[in-house]
């Protein structure tokens, strides 16, 4: 057997062209998205920026109106944990289905390597239709569906969010160590307790932490959905944008970053948990 | 006449890669025997256990295993065929942050239904079962710690209490005390085997120590370079076989406490 003895590293040029590459791709794109830095500080986009916060300040901290908030609030987390838990619920056979890892078939002799393959296909399609269209459309389309309110919402964060999770978990249980489910697999354990007893113990805090990251999202989204007409915060801050209520929108903000702040905090207490 | 544990007729088995593993192997074992497999790193012992394991499909040639054909049967028998075959890896398959009762009960997941292990995940179903078998292998007060408190020795005893549990019909062991000192060893080995004969199970282990082989094995098959050099009762493997065997370590035989691995 012989072997080139290198002088020089074999793999400077892959990486060289690779970063040109990149760069050739990225400079139009950043022309074609009319990306320009300067425009923010020039004086008359300054002036209309200044005025625009200025707005926000003070923000309305009146009881009547804090009630408001808090009930939109409480609707908002509503919508998204329930959003969430229902993407959770079609997340996790989906991303079961798919994790490659887990195939049985994968070890060995089985009859049902086509079938197998196929159905991972079909959850792989589906996970995808699930999540390339963008929530609001799904949100647009449902509250036409189910009228104005929250549960056009829930449903069409359950839809995307269900796509995403579904991706992701099968990601975060493809890189975890495989053995331990390998191993249960090779003494007869159905795909369920080769990952209860073999990916999850490892995979637990990763995934949890993610979830609670897209419970976050779910909070964002649920506000977007709001201007659509779905209700909770987003729905209180469209009527106060319309109405060019300053200080109304920056206490609806000022309550969006304590609830990520929150999201945060429950994430760490959480990982804490099953560390 | 005995049961047949497994049998391969002119098995040969190349790696994807093109690299031939193994070629043209005849060879049975019946309920009951042990065997100890040995040979340098690269002679193909371990393709040789994953073969019996059917996780590798011979490239020709036909492999039985505890009577049936692991190729030409259904995903549900192959699923219960699996759960009789119990294997002992090298490095223990177990996730650190499991406890040391739930991977050991994990041995008997291919042969519970599900709700028994959904259960298990609330409360231990079985204590006295795991307790036992870590007993014998004077592990038992670790019962109740999680994996990543322990040893690279004391985990890989955990990964042989798992198939004492399992109770299979054959055992396959892929150099299982390599982390572990003499005298463990030892007690590891002679747990297995007394195991395996007590429940009239056929055991084969693959050694890297030539010692531990001839000193418990009765029977031992040398590999080299994928093919079997010998195939013997441990009385008549000679010295001058075994260098021939090790030739490509420079007639350095290997054994226990040695390093090399």
């Amino acid at each position: 057997m012989s072997r080139t003895l290198y002088v020089r590293d074999p793999d400077a040029l892959r990486r060289f062209s690779v970063a040109v590459i990149a760069l050739v791709i990225l400079w139009p794109m950043i022309q074609l998205a009319q990306f320009d830095v300067f425009a923010l500080f020039e004086v008359s986009n300054l002036k209309v920026f200044t005025n625009f916060l200025i707005q926000f300040f003070p923000p309305n901290l009146q009881a009547s109106f804090l009630a408001l908030v808090l009930k939109a609030t409480i609707e908002t987390l509503a919508m998204a944990t329930a959003g969430i838990a229902l993407a959770m619920l079609m997340a996790i056979p989906l991303g079961l289905i798919i994790t490659y890892s887990l195939s049985i078939s994968r070890i060995g002799p089985a009859s049902g390597h086509q079938i197998a393959r196929l159905s991972r296909y079909l959850a792989r399609m589906l996970m995808l239709l699930l999540r390339g269209i963008p929530e609001i459309v799904w949100a647009l389309l449902l509250v036409r569906v189910f009228g104005l309110g929250p549960i056009a919402g829930v449903l069409a964060i359950a839809i995307t969010y269900g796509g995403m999770l579904a991706k992701v978990y099968s990601e975060i249980l493809e890189t975890e160590n495989t053995l331990p489910a390998r191993a249960l697999l090779m003494l007869g354990s159905s795909r369920i307790n080769a990952f209860l007893y073999g990916l999850l113990p490892g995979a637990s805090q990763e995934l949890a932490s993610y979830t609670i990251y897209r419970w976050e999202c779910a909070v964002r989204a649920s506000v977007v959905m709001g201007f659509v007409g779905a209700g909770g915060l987003g729905q209180l801050m469209d009527q106060s944008m319309k109405m060019l209520n300053g200080s109304e929108v920056s206490t609806i903000l000022i309550v969006f970053l304590l609830l990520v702040l929150l999201a945060d905090y429950i994430s760490l207490i959480i990982r804490r948990q099953l560390a | 006449m005995k049961k047949i544990a497994f049998s391969f007729k002119n098995v040969s088995f190349s790696h994807s890669n093109g690299k031939e593993a193994l070629r043209n192997i005849n060879i049975s074992a019946t309920a009951g025997e042990s065997i100890a497999i040995i040979g340098s790193s690269g002679s193909g012992k371990t393709s040789f256990l994953n073969l019996i394991a059917s996780s590798l499909r011979p490239s020709t040639g036909s492999i039985t295993v505890l009577n049936v054909d692991p190729w030409a049967i259904s995903k549900g028998q192959l699923q219960r065929l699996r759960s009789q075959i119990g294997l002992v890896h090298q490095a223990a398959p177990i996730p650190p942050r499991q406890r040391v009762i739930t991977a050991v009960l994990a041995g008997r997941l291919g042969q519970w239904p599900l709700w028994r292990s959904l259960l298990s995940l609330i409360y231990p179903v079985d204590i006295t079962g795991p307790q036992s078998c870590l007993q014998k292998l004077d592990l038992a007060d670790r019962l109740f710690d999680r994996c990543d408190r322990l040893s690279g020795g004391q985990l890989q005893r955990v990964g042989v209490a798992r198939v004492l549990y399992q109770a299979p019909h054959l055992f396959l062991a892929d150099e299982p005390v390599s982390a572990m000192d003499p005298v463990l060893s030892d007690l590891t080995i002679q747990c297995l085997l007394e195991d395996a004969q007590s429940r009239d199970a056929c055991f084969v282990a693959s050694l890297h120590a030539v010692d531990i082989a001839l000193r418990w094995f009765p029977r031992i098959i040398g590999l080299r370079d994928g093919a079997i050099f010998f195939d013997l009762p441990a009385s008549e493997v000679s010295e001058s076989l075994l260098q021939q065997l090790y030739e490509s370590e420079r007639g350095e035989l290997p054994k226990q406490g040695s390093t090399n691995l």
